[in-house]
């Protein structure tokens, strides 16, 4: 379980998060949807501790993100992170990405990593693109890739950061699919995204941000059909 | 008009010992350059760090070995340190000179690789629970090497000429020393200098072949 506990976040004298609370039970899919500039990345990167917080506190599976005694790099193997931009790594193959840190972080051989590479590429349909550098793929599979590099660390949640807002048009529906197809299977997930209609077919719960406040959170039926909240209407028929 | 008369067979009999004096030359420029790349790396994340402690004195290594000739810097590791009573033999001073001097070019050559690497490469890293000095090693140290590899080969060539400077502090061995110690005994000087151009010509044209060879085995990408 995720929980995130009245959360403010800072960089210099703009206030982006300005006390978020937010729990994410595990099996679920959250999408947060916003306008830019309205803290929807930077929550993700505070869950995983990419960015200190000013106040407040962040729980995964119970353990505090930002406290002092806690091992980032342990935890971050639990938390899978997939960004806009791809960042593959363009000096190894499809497949060395993807090995990489399960061989050099979690220390398996290189034969178990390479099992467990292929199969997930396999499942975000990259298998006849093992040995292929990262400059030669397309961006959808690309971003596919870097998908399969996050779960290849086994992680219990996977969060996302408008992993679609970067591609051609025609490249959004193979990386959404990924997304639904690993929300089927079961993934708990925090989707920031622009994707209304993933939004609205995939989440549990959809959550509105608004300058650095969630204006409103709730099921994608009552975010859609039926928001409380001024602005989401807003945000939404600007959207649509 | 022109009434030198060439022997070149002299100049030609001295070959095997210009070329063992060629290997030591290039002993010198490939230990240069090996702990000059050393040096180099850790100047670049030294003038990249927030700490003035770390930047200030890369900064000056970096301020010395570019805006001083090098035959100075190779003086002053023979005959400076020789007044604190500090003695480095010729070829030491030589090789501490040369590398120097590496060290400081290749600094900035590998700082602007450096910065040539998105801040997310290393993100990325970190998100898959590398540790700083991993992420560093694994993801952006190798890109950066590609980016700076032609202008490493440049120094290399550089480093190969600059030890030519070490027969001003008593170097014998490396080619020009022989060659000089040949001409002293022989007078042959053109024969013998023009051979030793040649052969300088020869390790510079071999080391870009070897460094265009390893890049393209190394970078596939």
């Amino acid at each position: 379980m995720i929980e995130i506990e009245n959360v403010h976040k800072s960089f210099g004298a703009l206030e982006v998060l300005k006390g978020i609370n937010l729990t994410v039970d595990k099996g679920e899919v959250v999408s947060v949807i916003g306008g830019s500039g309205s803290g929807k990345s930077t929550l993700l990167t505070c869950i995983n501790g990419l960015e200190p917080i000013n106040s407040g506190r962040i729980l995964v599976d119970g353990i505090e993100v930002h406290a002092k005694t806690t091992d980032l790099n342990k935890l971050r193997r639990k938390i899978g992170i997939v960004f806009q931009q791809f960042n593959a790594f363009p000096h190894l193959t499809v497949l060395e990405n993807v090995t990489l840190a399960p061989r050099k972080v979690k220390g398996l051989s290189r034969q178990e990593a390479e099992e467990i590479a292929v199969k997930h590429l396999t499942h975000v349909g990259l298998a006849e693109k093992l040995n292929v550098y990262p400059g030669r793929l397309s961006g959808g599979q690309q971003q596919r890739m870097a998908i399969a590099r996050a779960l290849a660390m086994s992680p219990d949640y996977m969060l996302f950061d408008e992993v679609t807002s970067a591609l051609d048009p025609q490249l959004v529906g193979e990386v959404l699919d990924t997304l639904k197809m690993l929300a089927d299977e079961g993934m708990t997930m925090i989707c920031v995204t622009h994707e209304m209609s993933f939004a609205r077919d995939v989440s549990n719960r959809v959550a509105f941000f608004h300058k650095g406040v969630m204006a409103e959170i709730g099921p994608p039926e009552q975010i859609f059909g039926n928001a409380q909240h001024e602005e989401t209407r807003k945000f939404l028929s600007s959207v649509r | 008009m022109f009434e030198y008369t060439f022997q070149w067979r002299q100049a030609f009999r001295a070959l095997p010992q210009m070329l063992d004096g060629a290997l030591v030359t290039m002993q010198i420029a490939v230990l240069s350059m090996v702990i000059g790349v050393t040096i180099a790396v850790l100047l670049a994340v030294a003038r990249n760090a927030h700490s003035p402690w770390l930047r200030w004195p890369a900064t000056a290594w970096v301020e010395v070995a570019r805006n001083t000739p090098a035959l100075f810097q190779i003086y002053m590791a023979h005959f400076g340190l020789g007044s604190f009573g500090i003695y480095l033999s010729p070829y030491v001073a030589l090789l501490a000179g040369i590398t120097f001097n590496n060290a400081g070019y290749l600094c900035e050559t590998f700082r602007g690789a450096l910065r040539a690497i998105p801040a997310t490469q290393v993100r990325a890293g970190r998100s898959l629970g590398m540790g700083q000095v991993m992420a560093f090693r694994l993801i952006v140290v190798p890109q950066m090497f590609r980016i700076a590899f032609l202008p490493t080969t440049n120094q290399m060539v550089w480093a190969i000429l600059m030890t030519s400077l070490g027969v001003t502090v008593g170097m014998s061995t490396d080619l020009t020393g022989v060659t000089q110690d040949l001409n002293a005994r022989t007078f042959r000087t053109f024969e013998l200098f023009a051979l030793a151009g040649a052969l300088y010509y020869c390790i510079a044209k071999a080391v870009m072949f070897a460094a265009r060879l390893a890049a393209w085995r190394l970078f596939r990408y």
